[in-house]
């Protein structure tokens, strides 16, 4: 994306986007920390429902389920941890782009479009399923506004899925390069930090996943 | 870098270069990290001197008792105005002014990583600088305090838009303090010469490189706890919320993990100039260099772990009361060896009392005064006594003051004529040294007296006959003095820009990389990359060390002639800061400008990414 510093000297022979990516990485880790600390702390402090896993009674006397679907939820985290392997392959393929493709499967494997679309369209799954939830979560009585679980929930997800959201529109710039001029292994640094924030970003859903679905 | 001819474009790019540095344009659209440096510095000094009026303004109304020059309210916007920007509209941009003029200087390198977002942080700065300081002039500037505790600050009890502005700009701030240090992260790992392994970098860059790592880790943590302020406020969530359940120390807590080691962020970056300035002027190597190192990073590392000492009063009981009081104990000891340290280089040394020298000696006097004093309320059933008075105000201002000011005082005097090619007036600095500590030091030693008469910080104005008349009107008086203290070195500073004596490339006899270089630096800093053997090449070094100098002293040679690539001049950086700031002033004016600012930003940082850095090299 920006030019490159190739040719020029560096102390550790690194690009200077790598170690740069990194330290943003570190630097996002506190971002995430101090919002699933901030859930964590509230969780059981909410003095009205819905609550994640408990049965909740309205004061009208109707009594809901808890809120949190497991199941659902567990279909998209499967989704977007599949979405990392898309990268993997999609980061090999632009890596190779110069190998002879001789068989057919070289030729799927070797397709950068390919795997640069199925993580854009696996990540934009994850979204859908997002949208999903927060839609039926505010249709059963949980919006920002309702209570602590409410405004800690949604600003921690909502964080997690505008970070995905900003990795799609950045797979898709990819692709716009891809299909004007070809990436390839010359590319391959840039499409290497992209997976590594992509690869970021799932990992940090495993850990919403855990704490604040699965642990009750 | 690339030193290969480029015989093609050469020609055109240079021209191109020359056309494009020259006159307002060139500064907006500038990508050297020195000129941006210089930038840094004449906002942060003007940023300063907003912030020392708003000061003389408080010191003006509790001259005597019962003064009404201010209503309650324009005084709580005065004090934190005043606080937010020394903090982040002044010191912190000092030593960005450092930060970008010195470090790729003293590592050797011909710019930082990235120019351009070098620029782009020094925009959203100013941007964000004018969008929290204008709202005075309307009577509805942020008037929470600099800490701005919610739940005070949530819409139920500050409905003004005094707050809004506060929680946006520092969000604002925050974008550029970030996007800085991911950069000189970068740069000093990845562009330092050959040989400047990490155990000879400058003590300067090695305190700074220990701050990017403070500000990338705790101002993620400011960004949430406002985040939450800025949804509680705009869109009606609970996290402040007592009534909700919600926790009226949550804010406390996020904002002191990110406040206490925002306090060494300010002090250590002083801190490294004064390793460059004591050495200098003793014409001796820092005593103990490993140790300071090792200091600076357990006062790092510690740093992130003494938030709560903000908070004893609020009742944490025996367990958290005792874990945080031992902590901030133990972080005196690194910061204890660093005073014995400067002195210990001091010994024996052949001492040179110039200006720079004098403020460094100060900072060590002074900031010794203020630490003493901190590590008193590092005992709770002390600091109970203490908290929220007027002794904590005099603490701080002997380690922001007597501390980082100083540092950054000893650092221009140093470091101006590298800046400028011209020395600043010595006399003239010597007058401004003496006033400026007699000033200092009557501003803020009374108040700790006043403090344990138990005055309170923030109050607007106070009855007679509690004892504190007199300890206010020295305090007063002192902050006078302090203000023609600054004049006069307002005067050198302009004078000496235009007319002062010719310095030369090493002017003090420095051993460091960065005076190996013509003053002021050529654009591309080094003619060649310098090959370093120690920790003051023009000191110790051998025969390698000497030849880079020789080869890197040479004046006049342009990029040009030494077919060196540098960077084109863009003017995206400022426009995607721009756009930045329309997309959160949005929040306040009008919601159509969120969806323009990001419109502006977007395009304007896509066409920055698809556009090369400079020049394509053969």
């Amino acid at each position: 994306m920006s030019a490159p510093t190739a040719g020029h000297y560096t102390a550790t022979g690194l690009d200077s986007r790598k170690i740069a990516i990194w330290a943003f990485i570190g630097s996002e880790c506190m971002l995430f920390v101090s919002l699933i600390s901030t859930y964590l702390i509230y969780k059981g402090r909410s003095v009205v429902g819905p609550y994640p896993h408990e049965v909740w009674v309205s004061p009208s006397g109707e009594h809901f389920k808890p809120i949190l679907n497991i199941p659902v939820t567990s279909a998209s985290t499967f989704v977007l941890l599949m979405s990392s392997l898309f990268m993997v392959l999609a980061l090999a393929a632009v890596q190779n782009k110069d190998l002879p493709k001789r068989t057919r499967g070289d030729r799927i494997l070797g397709s950068s479009k390919l795997w640069l679309w199925a993580t854009a369209a696996a990540g934009t799954t994850f979204l859908g399923f997002q949208a999903f939830e927060f839609t039926s979560f505010v249709h059963e009585g949980l919006t920002i506004r309702t209570n602590l679980f409410g405004s800690s929930f949604f600003t921690l997800t909502g964080f997690h899925g505008a970070h995905v959201t900003a990795g799609v529109i950045w797979l898709l710039t990819l692709l716009a390069i891809d299909y004007r001029r070809g990436l390839g292994p010359k590319d391959a640094l840039n499409v290497d930090i992209a997976a590594l924030y992509w690869h970021f970003v799932d990992v940090v859903w495993i850990a919403i996943f855990t704490l604040v679905y699965l642990i009750k | 870098m690339a030193t290969t001819a480029v015989p093609a474009h050469a020609a055109h790019i240079n021209e191109h270069a020359f056309d494009e540095q020259s006159g307002i344009w060139g500064w907006l659209t500038t990508v050297d990290h020195k000129r941006i440096g210089v930038l840094y510095l004449f906002t942060a000094l003007a940023f300063f001197i907003i912030g020392g009026l708003e000061a003389e303004i408080i010191r003006l109304q509790l001259q005597g008792p019962n003064g009404h020059i201010v209503s309650a309210e324009l005084y709580n916007q005065l004090f934190t105005m005043h606080g937010t920007t020394m903090i982040f509209l002044a010191v912190m941009p000092l030593s960005a002014a450092f930060f970008n003029f010195l470090i790729p200087l003293q590592i050797g390198a011909r710019d930082v990583a990235f120019p351009r977002l070098n620029a782009f942080s020094y925009w959203v700065y100013v941007f964000g600088g004018i969008f929290i300081t204008l709202p005075i002039l309307f009577n509805v500037a942020p008037n929470g305090g600099w800490f701005g505790y919610a739940p005070l600050t949530t819409k139920l009890f500050a409905p003004g838009l005094n707050i809004d502005f506060w929680v946006i700009g520092l969000q604002i701030l925050g974008v550029s303090s970030l996007a800085a240090a991911f950069n000189f992260i970068t740069t000093i790992i990845n562009l330092r010469a050959p040989g400047m392994s990490l155990m000879r970098m400058p003590m300067f860059t090695w305190m700074s490189f220990i701050v990017q790592f403070m500000l990338i880790l705790a101002f993620p943590v400011i960004t949430i706890a406002l985040v939450f302020l800025l949804l509680d406020r705009f869109f009606g969530t609970q996290f402040y919320e007592t009534a909700a359940g919600a926790d009226p120390l949550l804010w406390q807590h996020l904002f002191w993990i990110f406040g206490h080691p925002e306090v060494y962020i300010l002090i250590l970056p002083a801190f490294g100039l004064v390793s460059e300035v004591l050495p200098t002027f003793s014409r001796k190597p820092l005593f103990g260099y490993p140790v300071m190192v090792y200091s600076g990073m357990l006062i790092g590392v510690l740093g992130f772990g003494v938030w709560a000492h903000h908070m004893f009063a609020v009742g944490l009981g025996p367990i958290g009361d005792s874990v945080f009081s031992l902590v901030t104990m133990l972080i005196a000891i690194p910061t204890g060896v660093k005073i014995f340290n400067w002195i210990a280089t001091m010994v024996q040394g052949q001492l040179r009392f110039t200006t720079s020298m004098m403020f460094g000696i100060g900072l060590i006097a002074l900031f010794t005064i203020g630490g003493i004093s901190g590590v008193m309320h590092s005992s709770p059933p002390a600091d109970l006594q203490q908290t929220d008075t007027y002794f904590i105000v005099a603490h701080i201002h002997y380690v922001l003051f007597g501390g980082s000011i100083m540092g950054i005082f000893a650092g221009i005097y140093l470091y101006f004529p590298k800046i400028t090619g011209r020395l600043m007036d010595e006399k003239l600095g010597k007058i401004h040294f003496w006033i400026n500590f007699v000033g200092m030091n009557l501003t803020f030693f009374p108040m700790h007296f006043s403090g344990m008469l138990g005055m309170p910080r923030r109050i607007y104005t106070y009855d007679s006959g509690q004892g504190w008349d007199t300890f206010n009107l020295m305090s007063s008086i002192g902050a006078y003095i302090l203000a023609v203290a600054t004049l006069i070195f307002a005067y050198n500073f302009l004078k000496s820009r235009k007319r002062g004596e010719i310095a030369g490339s090493n002017p003090w006899g420095a051993g460091t990389l960065e005076w190996t270089i013509p003053s002021p630096p050529p654009e591309y800093n080094f003619a060649v990359l310098p090959t370093v053997t120690s920790r003051y090449p023009l000191w110790e070094g051998d025969e390698r060390d000497a030849e880079s100098a020789r080869i890197n002293s040479q004046e006049g040679k342009t990029a040009e002639d030494l077919h060196i690539v540098m960077p084109y001049n863009t003017i995206k950086p400022a426009i995607v800061a721009g756009g930045l700031v329309i997309m959160f002033s949005g929040l306040i004016f009008a919601k159509a400008l969120i969806f323009l600012g990001a419109a502006l930003m977007v395009t304007s940082l896509y066409s920055w990414l698809l556009s090369p850095l400079e020049p394509e090299h053969h």
